[in-house]
């Protein structure tokens, strides 16, 4: 009696100080969460904030006419010397026929972009019924314009310290009353390859790059991959050897990725002769990036798999490779896809092994096949964060808001996989 | 057993497409103008590359920027379609690079000159404006200054831009600049450092006698945390700036006439950083750039000529052209017009030089 009592006078002297100690792990348990969470918001607060003005753009509306004797002098077409800019030109002066003069020509000159007189040879190659003929053309503002419309540049400004001069001003103003300026959705992003022009710079190729170098990646990692899972989990003896294959695996994903990079450039290009730059190289190197993602999720979804199911099958007289394949498979391949599809959004993402095998590089023809020269969409944003013109800053944000826009569809079909074939035993 | 034919043939297929492939690409030609080098002469040769392609029904030219070391590096690896035709370079090619070049085959190089490239030293727009001379920046960046007797060196003890010169503002010294790695960092060091480093005469004696010395006097920065290495992200080194206006940044022409609303270039021995000042080489800090092509390469790369002729076109390279609307200084009409006769007729390096 007397001894329990005094335990329990121990114990309830003790409680206040065990109940504060609860009370401060779990308030610090939750600022750290609340501050992993604020600076998740910030970041994408200030990347949603930056990018918002990417998705729009600046366009001037001209009315050009296609003079017969700039395209075809003398009955004869002539595309590649035509001089469009000299046509793009002349259709700015006969908006403000009171500008004269060479220097304040250049400067009205410079509120349109150049993207101007390529838009003018690419419509008349496609209707060459248009030689001639006057139409009101809506083309893209210079960089600059865009960058005033949106904001970006402070007017208030002494005159030489902007890029916009006070007449430059007044012909932007101009052009806003009469209706001739417009933003409109920025389409180019998403069609054109890259530029130095911002205004007609796009993240096409980067995408078509990322694009062809994971198809090579799915397709070698992939089979491998879970070929690799499915020996050593089933067929492999358990021995030194198999330890010290599995030691590797689990290592070889914690490498660093410019390694890989690094051995991309010794093998495939230097000693493979692969082009540089090809996303044949990349997939390869990305391949090698994310097997050991692969063959470990593969090796965990095949042990995950009952052994009440295997010896099932083996009691019912199927041999070793038709429990595997009739059995085991099919059971673990819901999880083998969500490892899949998480270790080529890892690939997406990478940037790092590219820088090693020329991949980051200024192309501006979209690539077509896995030889052609691309780049990657990560690397697309490093080469943007990089360039002078201001402009590519919300441009570079926008490719990022793309880019997380595709990491979070992967993750999700992973996850959708994962929850729609799992099975619970 | 279907399902592991399946699994085999899709493994077997994976395997050999990827060899098929590779050896079809090793085998063919190469229809597009491959260019590396320099990230200083990137911005320029990459507008030019943009408005070739655009222009002729020649596929636009691959631009790497790999820095003027490696760019040589790749591009005196050999002839052939697997190497590059062109690298960019922020200095002049070396004589051992030649040497290496030639070793490996790679034997007409023609040498291309474009323009002047500016180094500045600025700070954000609404900060003090300076007057620096080439002796102040020494004296605020090197490693070791000399001290009180000729021959004497100390640790740099200048902890604010008032002590290195009455004149300037009392702020600490923090200048954000390139890495060793940089090109800019190199043209900045012997500028900038060894023009100031040279105002000190029994230092300027030291280069005859002692030149290794003479260059660790004058090509060391300080590491006490006074400069600052930013990366090679120029962008970062302007918006850090913007932020910090009793700081200072070292970056290139093109990147102050890009982002002049925002920072401000220093005035170095009495010259501002403008186009015209650098133009006429009265500012001290700038470097010519240019690029080098194989001879071997031309007419066997299609659309090299022309990727040429449209570099070195009055419309790229001149006073108006597009190329100084990105920054790049042009050189004086004559030298333009004997350049582009030289690229014309494709006279390569002379070997002797030196």
């Amino acid at each position: 009696m007397e001894s329990s009592q005094i335990t329990r006078r121990k114990v309830e002297a003790g409680l206040p100080r065990r109940r504060r100690r609860e009370f401060l792990f779990q308030l610090a348990g939750m600022l750290a969460t609340t501050v992993g969470i604020v600076f998740l918001g910030v970041f994408f607060a200030d990347l949603f904030v930056k990018s918002s003005t990417a998705f729009v753009q600046t366009f001037v509306k001209l009315d050009v006419e296609f003079t017969e004797n700039v395209i075809a002098p003398g009955g004869e077409w002539d595309l590649t010397y035509a001089d469009f800019d000299g046509l793009v030109r002349s259709a700015l002066r006969s908006e403000f026929p009171g500008v004269s003069g060479r220097s304040e020509r250049r400067e009205l000159n410079r509120l349109v972009s150049v993207g101007a007189g390529y838009q003018m040879r690419d419509m008349i190659e496609a209707d060459p019924k248009l030689l001639g003929a006057r139409e009101s053309l809506w083309v893209p503002a210079s960089s600059i314009v865009d960058m005033y419309i949106k904001g970006n540049i402070d007017a208030s400004l002494e005159e030489s310290l902007r890029p916009l001069s006070d007449k430059q001003l007044s012909w932007i103003q101009k052009l806003q009353d009469s209706g001739r300026l417009e933003t409109r959705f920025n389409s180019a992003l998403f069609s054109n390859g890259d530029s130095r022009e911002p205004e007609l710079a796009g993240i096409k190729g980067a995408l078509m790059g990322s694009f062809y170098m994971l198809i090579v990646t799915v397709l070698l990692a992939f089979p491998i991959g879970v070929a690799a899972a499915i020996y050593l989990e089933e067929f492999a003896p358990r021995n030194r050897w198999s330890d010290l294959i599995e030691v590797n695996i689990n290592n070889l994903a914690a490498v660093p990725s410019i390694v890989f990079g690094l051995l991309g450039l010794a093998v495939f290009i230097n000693w493979m002769a692969i082009p540089r730059s090809a996303p044949l190289v990349g997939g390869l190197v990305l391949s090698l990036l994310t097997l050991p993602v692969i063959i470990i999720a593969s090796r965990a979804a095949i042990k995950a798999v009952p052994p009440s199911i295997r010896e099932a099958a083996l009691g019912l007289g199927a041999s070793k490779m038709q429990v595997v394949f009739h059995h085991v498979m099919p059971l673990a391949l819901p999880g083998m896809l969500t490892g899949t599809i998480i270790g080529m959004s890892r690939a997406l993402g990478e940037s790092a092994p590219l820088l090693m095998i020329g991949m980051v590089a200024f192309i501006v023809d979209v690539p077509g096949g896995f030889s052609d020269p691309a780049t990657a969409l990560p690397v697309q944003i490093y080469l943007w964060a990089d360039s002078p013109e201001r402009a590519f800053a919300e441009r570079t944000s926008a490719a990022i808001v793309v880019l997380l826009g595709f990491l979070l569809l992967m993750n999700l079909t992973a996850v959708i996989i994962r929850k729609r074939m799992e099975k619970k035993w | 057993m279907a399902k592991r034919n399946t699994a085999i043939a899709l493994l077997a297929s994976a395997v050999v497409m990827t060899a098929v492939s590779a050896a079809a690409i090793a085998q063919s030609g190469r229809d597009y103008i491959y260019i590396v080098g320099s990230s200083t002469v990137y911005p320029f040769a990459t507008v030019v590359a943009e408005r070739f392609g655009r222009g002729t029904d020649f596929k636009t030219p691959k631009v790497e920027s790999t820095g003027s070391g490696g760019g040589l590096k790749l591009f005196c690896d050999g002839i052939g379609v697997d190497h590059p035709d062109i690298t960019n370079s922020s200095r002049a090619i070396k004589q051992s690079e030649v040497d290496t070049c030639a070793s490996k085959g790679v034997t007409d190089i023609v040498e291309v000159k474009i323009g002047y490239d500016g180094i500045v030293i600025a700070n954000a727009i609404d900060a003090t404006a300076v007057n620096l001379s080439r002796a102040d920046i020494f004296r605020a960046l090197a490693k070791m200054v000399p001290g009180e007797s000729d021959g004497d060196l100390i640790e740099n003890p200048y902890k604010t831009w008032a002590d290195v010169n009455p004149e300037l503002p009392n702020v600490r010294i923090e200048v954000l600049g390139p890495p060793p790695t940089s090109g800019t960092r190199d043209a900045f060091v012997e500028l900038a450092m060894e023009g100031g480093c040279k105002s000190i005469p029994w230092v300027k004696a030291l280069e005859d006698t002692d030149k290794d010395g003479y260059k660790s006097i004058c090509h060391t920065i300080r590491e006490d945390g006074a400069f600052v290495e930013a990366g090679e992200n120029d962008n970062l080194i302007v918006q850090k700036l913007q932020a910090n206006p009793t700081a200072f940044g070292i970056f290139g022409f093109s990147f102050l006439d890009q982002n002049s609303e925002t920072v401000k270039g220093a005035r170095v021995d009495g010259v501002a950083p403008t186009f015209d000042a650098i133009a006429d080489g009265d500012y001290p800090v700038s470097r010519p750039l240019y690029f080098y092509v194989k001879k071997a390469h031309v007419d066997v790369i299609p659309g090299l000529r022309g990727f040429l002729r449209e570099f070195t076109s009055e419309r790229a390279w001149g006073d108006e052209g597009y190329l100084s609307d990105r920054g790049l200084i042009p050189m004086p009409q004559e030298e333009r017009s004997e350049i582009a006769a030289n690229v014309r007729d494709l006279t390569p390096l002379s070997m002797a030089r030196q």
